[in-house]
């Protein structure tokens, strides 16, 4: 089996994600991006999992899934917020960390 | 309650701090607050007068007689074996330099006794307060001070060490000095305070000295360790003597002996009530209560077991005879029964110097139920009967047929104080003299009896000017309310039974078997009763009453020696003696204050202007230079300098690093995602070969 195929794919996966975290001004699609970023570090788990013949990899990516789960939820919310609070999802006009 | 006795001084110190926050608010004005807390102190102490008996008991399994005999051997022994021990609980205060300065109590039977007749003296005094005081201006902070007083009051009786009992002291001094001045508009009466406080400070100092000089002697400040240690045979004899002499100076200072009696009459400045609860029942007698609590150390200081003269007993019988000679001339009621107060007092203080500890306690005893009894009927006078003056002279007589009540109370305690079977004043005052006689002081006896016709006679006169003859005042006398005449036929009730409490030929002696010590105390002699003594003290006495009666009563004014002091220069020279009041206060105001303030003072004055202001001045400006010197070069270039530096620098960085905070959520993941791919270049870069 080709592992470099599928590390391939994990990394392309994870460029995008971050792209999206990066430059997308809207809340809702930089959550998105995340959990690509996320599932391409379970593409990877898997991968190298099957690789070794080991199953605490796919054992790794089930916690993953479930952290991912929460974490949308949680961002959701404060998505939400956001928007009630400012009327706009735009993720630049939240500057009050501002120093 | 013999183990929890803090409770009891606890309530009226309690009751203090509501008063004076909450009193003003509540529907009686604080006076409700101060009963209810004294009304509770006193029903605690009646319990603990109870058990306290009942432990007595216990421990002799109801033999009394054999208790009286077992004193020789107790200190030997250490006190261990025999004896009723005190029920002493210490906390640990504070710690310094390996010494413990504890706070507790220590109860035994002159404890109690003190607790259940300040407890029961106060409460009525306050019950009497309220109708006394009806309209006063401070009513509410006057009860605040009452209860301050009585909280005072119980912790010095309670105190398990010297040192406790000193705040005790001061703080009952402190409250004297409040409720004398409690009118102190007016000039007179906030003088009269300022005396009284300052006159008992002299004795307050011997009292310090003498309680440094026990603690660097026994070690300790505790009351049963001192005791102890004067009794164990190893103390140095000196040393006791000079402890005793310093100790003995607070007690003439506090409870009114001659030479620093003089502050006693002019206390009577304050009102009626705190005459009779601090200057008369309870605040003078604590340095009666101190001599009984520590008298191992003045038994063997003053050589009293040695039988003749010694100083307690000398000041105590002068003290008798100048009390009683200077009652004769007052025109005021209050100054007639303070003088009487200090005569008294004179004879606790004889009889504990001539070793008649149960007789000078019991006479503590009876005395401040008579007394405080007699300094509320002359307030009840004042306040129904004579428009609020004490002049019987001028605003009394005749009072018995509009003021029957306080008339029947006033006679029941003159009679008590004149020593006349079978009232109190009787068996504690013959038992004084009794135990004076059976120990070999006979030239005391003697003082004693003086003290006893004159003591008769005043009073006659006394009771004569303020009921007998024609009423000269200018108002409508009228019965005193009944929270006046409540209280005072509670006090005679007392006045007439408290002395059963030891009569000895009636085969009584609860007194001495429920509260004389028997742990760690001297051995003390009892007298059989004397039946020929009692007969001379009374017969004595009725010959006094029987004089100043036919004195006062067979004519308007002295009968036949009427005009006497201006036809008899000698009569006329004593008059006038007595009127200066031996010429001590002219004493002490004119010849030492005066002369401090003259001489003494003046040349003080040209010392501190031209000695120590000069040196005082020199080092002012020299240090002033040094200074100067110091602000210029030291602390505003280099301290400051280095300090602005600091934070001109901070503040710099601080701006610097300022502009990565932008609040951009995705300006920090980027950075963050820019430091983890610098990171993981390094890494692959380090790994690389």
């Amino acid at each position: 089996m080709d592992l470099n195929a599928f590390l391939i794919l994990a990394a392309v996966l994870f460029c995008i994600g971050i792209y999206g975290v990066l430059a997308r001004r809207n809340g809702v699609l930089v959550l998105m991006s995340v959990e690509l970023m996320l599932n391409a570090v379970n593409i990877n788990l898997i991968a190298f999992s099957a690789y070794v013949q080991d199953v605490s990899g796919q054992v790794f990516a089930l916690f993953v899934i479930t952290i991912a789960a929460a974490e949308v939820g949680v961002g959701l919310a404060i998505v939400m917020l956001i928007y009630r609070n400012l009327r706009s999802p735009d993720l630049d006009k939240i500057d009050q960390l501002k120093g | 309650m013999l183990d929890y006795a803090w409770i009891i001084p606890a309530l009226p110190a309690v009751s203090f701090f509501v008063i004076m926050f909450f009193g003003k608010r509540a529907p009686k004005h604080g006076a409700e607050i101060g009963i209810a807390a004294v009304g509770a102190s006193f029903l605690l102490s009646c319990v603990a007068v109870v058990e306290w008996i009942n432990r007595v008991e216990d421990a002799t399994g109801g033999e009394s007689h054999g208790l009286v005999a077992l004193g020789k051997s107790i200190f030997a022994a250490g006190g261990a074996e025999h004896g009723v021990a005190p029920v002493v609980h210490t906390l640990t205060w504070w710690t310094s330099g390996g010494t413990e300065f504890g706070v507790g109590t220590t109860v035994d039977g002159l404890t109690v006794m003190m607790m259940f007749v300040v407890t029961l003296i106060s409460l009525l005094v306050q019950i009497y307060s309220t109708a006394y005081m009806h309209d006063d201006r401070r009513y509410t902070w006057f009860f605040a001070c009452l209860s301050l007083f009585t909280a005072s009051m119980l912790t010095l009786v309670v105190s398990e060490n010297l040192l406790q009992l000193l705040v005790g002291w001061e703080l009952v001094g402190l409250c004297s000095f409040m409720l004398i001045g409690h009118w102190w508009e007016d000039r007179a009466n906030s003088r009269a305070a300022i005396k009284a406080f300052l006159t008992t400070r002299v004795g307050d100092i011997g009292l310090m000295i003498g309680v440094i000089i026990m603690f660097f002697a026994a070690g300790t400040f505790s009351i049963v360790g001192i005791n102890e240690y004067a009794l164990g045979g190893e103390a140095q004899h000196s040393l006791l003597m000079f402890g005793a002499l310093c100790l003995f100076i607070g007690i003439i200072g506090k409870s009114g002996q001659f030479p620093l009696h003089t502050w006693l009459p002019d206390a009577m400045a304050g009102p009626t009530p705190v005459s009779a609860l601090i200057h008369a029942a309870t605040m003078v007698v604590a340095g009666v209560y101190l001599g009984a609590r520590v008298y191992p150390v003045l038994y063997e200081g003053f050589n009293i077991h040695d039988g003749g003269a010694n100083f307690m007993a000398i000041i105590g019988g002068v003290t008798i005879l100048i009390g009683a000679l200077l009652a004769f001339v007052q025109r005021d009621i209050k100054r007639v029964l303070a003088y009487s107060t200090i005569s008294q007092l004179g004879y606790m203080v004889m009889a504990l110097g001539v070793g008649a500890w149960t007789a000078a306690v019991f006479h503590l005893f009876t005395h401040a139920f008579f007394k405080a009894l007699l300094f509320l009927g002359a307030g009840s006078v004042s306040h129904s009967g004579s428009h609020h003056s004490f002049d019987m002279k001028s605003d009394m007589g005749g009072l018995r047929k509009h003021m029957p009540v306080t008339f029947a109370t006033f006679m029941i305690g003159s009679l008590a104080l004149a020593g006349i079977f079978p009232l109190a004043g009787f068996w504690s005052k013959d038992e004084i003299l009794a135990t004076a006689g059976e120990s070999g002081f006979d030239a005391f006896v003697v003082v004693g009896l003086i003290g006893a016709v004159l003591t008769a006679a005043y009073m006659t006169r006394c009771v004569y000017l303020t009921f007998f003859g024609e009423y000269r005042g200018h108002g409508h006398p009228h019965e005193s309310p009944r929270a006046i005449t409540v209280p005072l036929i509670i006090l005679s009730v007392f006045s007439v039974l408290a002395g059963f409490a030891n009569a000895v030929p009636l085969g009584i002696h609860k007194f001495t078997e429920w509260f004389e010590p028997t742990f760690a105390f001297p051995h003390l002699v009892h007298a059989e009763f004397d039946y020929s003594l009692a007969i001379i003290s009374v017969a004595i006495a009725l010959v006094g009453i029987g004089i100043a009666a036919s004195l006062w009563f067979r004519k308007e004014e002295l009968g036949p020696f009427a005009g006497l002091t201006k036809r008899n220069a000698l009569a006329g020279r004593g008059y006038t003696f007595l009127e200066n009041k031996y010429y001590l206060d002219f004493l002490y105001e004119n010849v030492i204050v005066d002369g401090i303030r003259g001489g003494v003072a003046r040349a003080y004055y040209w010392f501190d202007q031209n000695v120590i202001d000069a040196v005082v001045k020199g080092v002012g400006r020299g240090a002033a230079r040094a200074g100067r010197f110091a602000y210029d070069a030291l602390d505003q270039r280099v301290v400051d300098g280095s300090i602005n530096a600091i934070a001109a620098g901070t503040g710099e960085a601080g701006g610097a690093v300022r502009t990565v905070q932008s609040g951009r959520v995705q300006r920090y993941a980027l950075l963050l995602f820019a430091s983890v791919g610098v990171m993981a270049l390094a890494v692959f870069l380090a790994n690389v070969d």
